[in-house]
């Protein structure tokens, strides 16, 4: 009796595992991988509801891409990485063309996976940084700044703040970073700059997953660095926060890198948060035009992610942001092949072709929002730009300039890490002059 | 030498937040014999619980019993649903089945409360205390962990003289023979984790003030763990000792020896730490002694 | 009826020793491996492959190496993630310096390093037992992925300590698709299964029993602790060691240090206390729980219908999971192995009750 039932369960098991529903043949379907649960869950879960609301906006205002609607299917992932290979290729079976994995070690995993699959990975602002280079890895985009660009654009502003670059020389400034792969990418731009400029670069690791640093920062405040640039993740943010404020560490002289410093990071440290100034490759305001069309067509219609709750932050606009590269990739590719659902090469194109001018940010409603940008075959990063903002309290501040990272001068690092991987993967790499 | 001091004393206020974590670990092994996996899941349930509770507007000194109250009812829940069956089962089954309840308590609290982080204030001030002419900083916050967790070690020593403790302890030395002279296991099982998620709120609060509560939380669990091989499984004061040897010897390495090795240290070396200790009293240093019989 | 043994009389030796001694045993293993070997490459998707199918395979083998440690020789270990990791990247070392070398010999040598590595975690285990074990190996599940994070010329300085693995190729072979890496897991699975198998039936799967048992009676009768105990740490950190080079080199293509982490250890542990300590057919019993339960869960509710949303879904299926593994173990606290067993044993007396 029992055993029958088993045999039962077993069976529709098995039939269920192999099905899936899939997005009907008129609708664009748009993978959304999320971790809503899970240790960082915090940072995971306005960037989903951001993502989700932009698209759901332009299925309201726009009737989709073109006439194309757009279906996000979300994924829980988990920042597993297993979770993310299953959903990766549960969303490939239903017909995703666009992947973002959010999570440095998914991206790793599904980098080989792209090719052979037709898959575009889309790692915006994390994952590998020599994946710019776009002869090398065709399949994969990291637009608009990469991890190594942002150390550049942090010596820059701890540069301004001294005074000038030729001021840096003979000060200290520390890496106080997360001790897994994502926490040590900026150490080599790091470096360079302190061979090039004269500072002295301290390098403090943090065990991960850094709920405990009382000694850290006991020992950061006998360094005595003139400046700190904290690159963190999850739960570590919030405690560094913490810590250096009950150790009297001036917050002033910390800056985050960018998943360092988003809502949920400065909402956990409470107080010891107010001022502290972090990086972000988008406008961080909640007065954005952009904010007020998704609020018009999607939140006061009760179509939102979790009814807008999270709706201006900045893990929010990030995966707005995100949304909007990706539509925005889709529609190029509509513009050369019709409008009608991408499959995965024309994806590519789209996004290896993405030309978004001020006038083009300006009609589509984004201005202010990101600065102008053009991919193309030998740079799937483009020439983003970086901003500082500052944390109120309750919201975040735009303390500066955007400063544009110093790509030229970091290109040799690209090269090389492109190259390393070209040597271990024996591929050799694709032509861009007859793209 | 100031800065020795320093670290060593937040070392030691780091060791205290550990052992309230391995608190709870101890009285369940204690009195039942399990290795309860859940206890992780336990401070962030019960976290989220209190800091659900104040966000609805309570009081604190409203959630606070509240929250009690539903910890008393998971323990009530898991003697009922979990425990009865597995009666006499071998430890590592048990052990199993505490994963189940730490997945399930994992998901419960997540689903009714959210994974979004929370800043948790119960008023406990934060400022730096300098002592010796400014040379020494040490955290108020610390002070005030170190004050709970020494009431608590005190409450919970007293408790075990009363007969309620003395039935645990009986419990805790033989299911059976406890059974034959009238001491009702169920109940007394249910009181252990009452206690057990007493104790777990109280970690929870510290630590959710600490992080903010979110659901890292359950990770914690992992740093009591070297505490409670050096303290010995079955022992409170070794909780809280082993608590304060493995706080201070993180931090000491981690300052010292660390930059020998390229920082980074401090996750391993509280284990190793606890490996010596087990060498030369492999039941920790205050548990119960392994006695064998052939 | 159909399980019956009557009329079946075994008239040598090696007849009577043979892992499968009852014709229908036979019978449906060769079933089952026609079915794994040809069957499924039939019908199998690319994402059956690389989501499913594959990490059981490696986890199964890792269970089996975890099995042979904690299951037979009754070692508590939660050091199962890092010894993977240390297989990864001394395959990931091998097959990247010395690129003519056979994929078989790098599968097998990485597996002695991590065998190398075992033992001297192991140690350890002379003095120290039960619990306390297993909270002493965490020491290594700590310590390793600290080393290769530190120490550059593991992961080929690498910025970020990321290993990708080479192309691979066997004897001409080369293995590219998810099928042909699948063929290639499940033929290294199963070779090892078998050896498993063996072991633990032959003298020193009896020696690790004996110490398991009672391991001061096992002492007095002339089975020597450090003999057993550390020759269980060297066989299963071989095959968990294998088990993370697969793992790197045909499930994830790539891994970080980080990656071989305490969720692993603490997943093998639970697949071989819901599969059976101590069978063989546990470790595979448990690893399909595990892996394949969570996302079968998953995928319930849209396809029933119910509209819920990524994180209920994910809740939901973590409770659901903790409420089964519980279920599981009331009902068969010695896992899903002895329900096999069971299940046979009725079947011999099957259409009768008794």
């Amino acid at each position: 009796m029992m055993m029958k039932k088993l045999g039962l369960a077993l069976a529709a098991g098995a039939a269920l595992l192999g099905a899936h529903v899939a997005a009907s043949a008129q609708e664009q379907l748009i993978p959304s991988m999320v971790y809503r649960t899970g240790p960082y869950a915090p940072s995971g879960i306005p960037t989903a509801d951001g993502f989700h609301d932009y698209i759901a906006m332009l299925n309201a205002r726009d009737g989709g891409l073109n006439g194309v609607k757009l279906k996000v299917e979300e994924c829980e992932t988990q920042y597993n990485t297993e979770r993310g290979v299953e959903c990766y290729g549960r969303l490939k079976a239903q017909g995703g063309t666009i992947f973002s994995p959010y999570s440095t070690g998914i991206t790793y995993a599904l980098i080989d996976r792209a090719g052979p699959d037709k898959s575009v990975i889309f790692s915006m602002a994390y994952g590998r940084a020599s994946a710019m280079v776009g002869q090398y890895f065709p399949w994969v985009f990291n637009a608009p700044v990469t991890y190594w660009s942002g150390a550049s654009a942090a010596i820059q502003f701890f540069a301004k703040e001294a005074g000038g670059k030729d001021k840096l020389k003979g000060k200290k400034i520390a890496h106080v970073f997360i001790d897994i792969p994502y926490g040590k990418e900026p150490n080599p731009v790091l470096q360079n700059y302190a061979d090039e400029l004269g500072f002295k670069l301290e390098l403090v690791p943090v065990p991960a997953p850094g709920l405990e640093q009382k000694s850290i920062w006991l020992q950061v405040r006998q360094m005595r660095p003139d400046y700190v640039f904290l690159t963190g993740w999850g739960a570590m943010n919030a405690v560094s926060l913490k810590e250096a404020a009950a150790v009297g560490f001036p917050r002033e002289k910390i800056l985050g890198g960018w998943y360092t410093s988003q809502d949920s990071d400065t909402v956990g440290a409470g107080p010891a948060a107010k001022g502290f100034r972090g990086l972000t490759f988008h406008a961080a305001s909640r007065d954005l035009p952009l904010l007020k069309t998704i609020k018009q067509h999607v939140t006061d219609k009760g179509m939102a992610s979790q009814n807008g709750k999270h709706m201006g932050e900045i893990g929010y606009l990030r995966g707005v942001l995100n949304a909007v590269f990706t539509t925005e990739a889709l529609r190029t590719a509509q513009a050369k092949y019709g409008n009608k659902v991408m499959d995965g090469e024309q994806s590519r194109w789209g996004f290896e072709n993405l030309d978004l001018t001020a006038a083009k940010l300006k009609q589509l409603g984004l201005e202010g929002f990101i600065q102008p940008i053009k991919l193309s075959c030998d740079n799937h990063q483009g020439e983003g730009k970086v901003l500082v903002v500052q944390w109120e309290g309750d919201k975040w501040k735009h303390v500066s300039d955007w400063i544009t990272p110093e790509n030229q001068k970091l290109m040799p690092l690209y090269l090389a890490g492109a190259e390393s991987y070209a040597r271990e993967k024996n591929i050799t790499a694709q032509n861009c002059a007859k793209s | 030498m100031a800065f020795f001091l320093e670290v060593l004393i937040g070392g030691l206020m780091a060791g205290v937040m550990y052992s309230l974590v391995a608190l709870g670990f101890v009285l369940i092994f204690k009195a039942s014999g399990v290795f309860n996996f859940a206890q992780g899941a336990m401070v962030l349930f019960a976290a989220l619980f209190f800091v659900g509770f104040i966000e609805l507007g309570l009081s604190v000194w409203l959630a606070l019993p509240l929250t009690v109250l539903v910890m008393v009812a998971l323990a009530w829940a898991v003697e009922r649903l979990v425990l009865r069956h597995l009666v006499n089962q071998e430890g590592i089954i048990l052990f199993m089945a505490t994963i189940g309840v730490s997945y399930f308590l994992d998901g419960f609290g997540q689903s009714i409360w959210g994974s979004n982080v929370r800043q948790l204030d119960i008023g406990l001030p934060t400022d730096p205390i300098f002592l010796m002419d400014g040379d020494i900083l040490i955290q108020a916050f610390d002070l005030w962990a170190a004050l709970v967790a020494g009431s608590l070690l005190v409450a919970l020593v007293l408790f075990q003289r009363t007969s309620v403790g003395r039935a645990l302890r009986a419990v805790a030395d033989d299911h059976q023979a406890a059974q034959s002279v009238g001491i009702p296991l169920n109940t007394i099982w249910i009181i252990v984790w009452s206690i057990a998620g007493l104790v777990a709120l109280v970690a929870g609060v510290m630590w959710g003030s600490k992080l903010g509560v979110q659901p890292a939380i359950v990770s914690l669990a992992l740093k009591a763990l070297p505490v409670l091989i050096l303290g010995g499984f079955t022992s409170i004061p070794g909780a809280i000792i082993g608590g304060l040897i493995i706080g201070a010897g993180e931090k000491l390495a981690e300052i010292y020896i660390g930059p020998f090795f390229g920082g980074g240290i401090e996750n391993w070396f509280a284990y190793v730490l606890a490996l010596g200790f087990l060498l030369i009293r492999p039941q920790g240093l205050f548990g119960e002694r392994i006695i064998e019989r052939v | 009826m159909l399980y019956r043994e009557s009329g079946q009389f075994k008239t040598s030796y090696p007849a009577d020793q043979a892992i499968f001694t009852i014709k229908q045993d036979r019978w449906f293993f060769a079933l089952l491996m026609l079915a794994a070997f040809v069957g499924i490459p039939l019908v199998a998707t690319d994402y059956l492959y690389t989501a499913l199918i594959i990490p059981f395979l490696c986890m199964a083998l890792a269970a089996l190496g975890l099995n042979i440690l904690t299951g037979y020789c009754g070692q508590v270990s939660l050091g199962t993630g890092a010894f993977m990791g240390v297989g990864a990247v001394a395959a990931w070392n091998l097959a990247f310096r010395v690129p003519e070398l056979n994929l078989l010999v790098v599968l097998v040598l990485a597996g002695l390093v991590a065998a190398a590595v075992g033992v001297i975690f192991g140690l350890p285990s002379l003095r120290i037992k039960g619990f306390y074990l297993a909270v002493a190996t965490l020491a290594a599940q700590f310590f390793l992925p600290w080393l290769f994070t530190k120490v550059g010329w593991f992961t080929n300085h690498n910025s970020s300590g990321v290993i990708t693995v080479p192309r691979m190729t066997l004897f001409g072979w080369e293995i590219n698709t998810p099928m042909e890496k699948y063929l290639f897991a499940l033929g290294v699975v199963t070779i090892l299964a078998l050896a498993a198998k063996n072991l633990v039936r032959s003298n020193p799967g009896r020696r690790w029993m004996a110490i398991r048992d009672m391991d001061i009676a096992a002492e007095i009768i002339g089975i020597r602790p450090i003999v057993a105990k550390l020759s269980a740490f060297a066989v299963s950190s071989f095959f968990i060691g294998i088990a993370g080079a697969l793992y790197l080199f045909v499930y994830l293509g790539s891994a970080e240090p980080d990656g071989f982490n305490i969720n692993l250890s603490f997943q093998a542990l639970f697949m071989i206390i819901i599969g059976g300590l101590g069978s063989i057919l546990g470790s595979f019993l448990g690893a399909f729980f595990i892996l394949l339960v969570p996302i079968f869960l998953t995928r319930v509710p849209p396809l029933i219908g119910l509209d819920m949303s990524t994180a209920a879904i994910a809740h939901t299926e973590v409770m659901v999971f903790g409420a089964l593994i519980v279920f599981f173990l009331i009902v068969e606290p010695h896992g899903l192995a002895r329900l096999w067993q069971i299940a046979k044993e009725k079947l011999r007396i099957w259409p009768f009750p008794y």
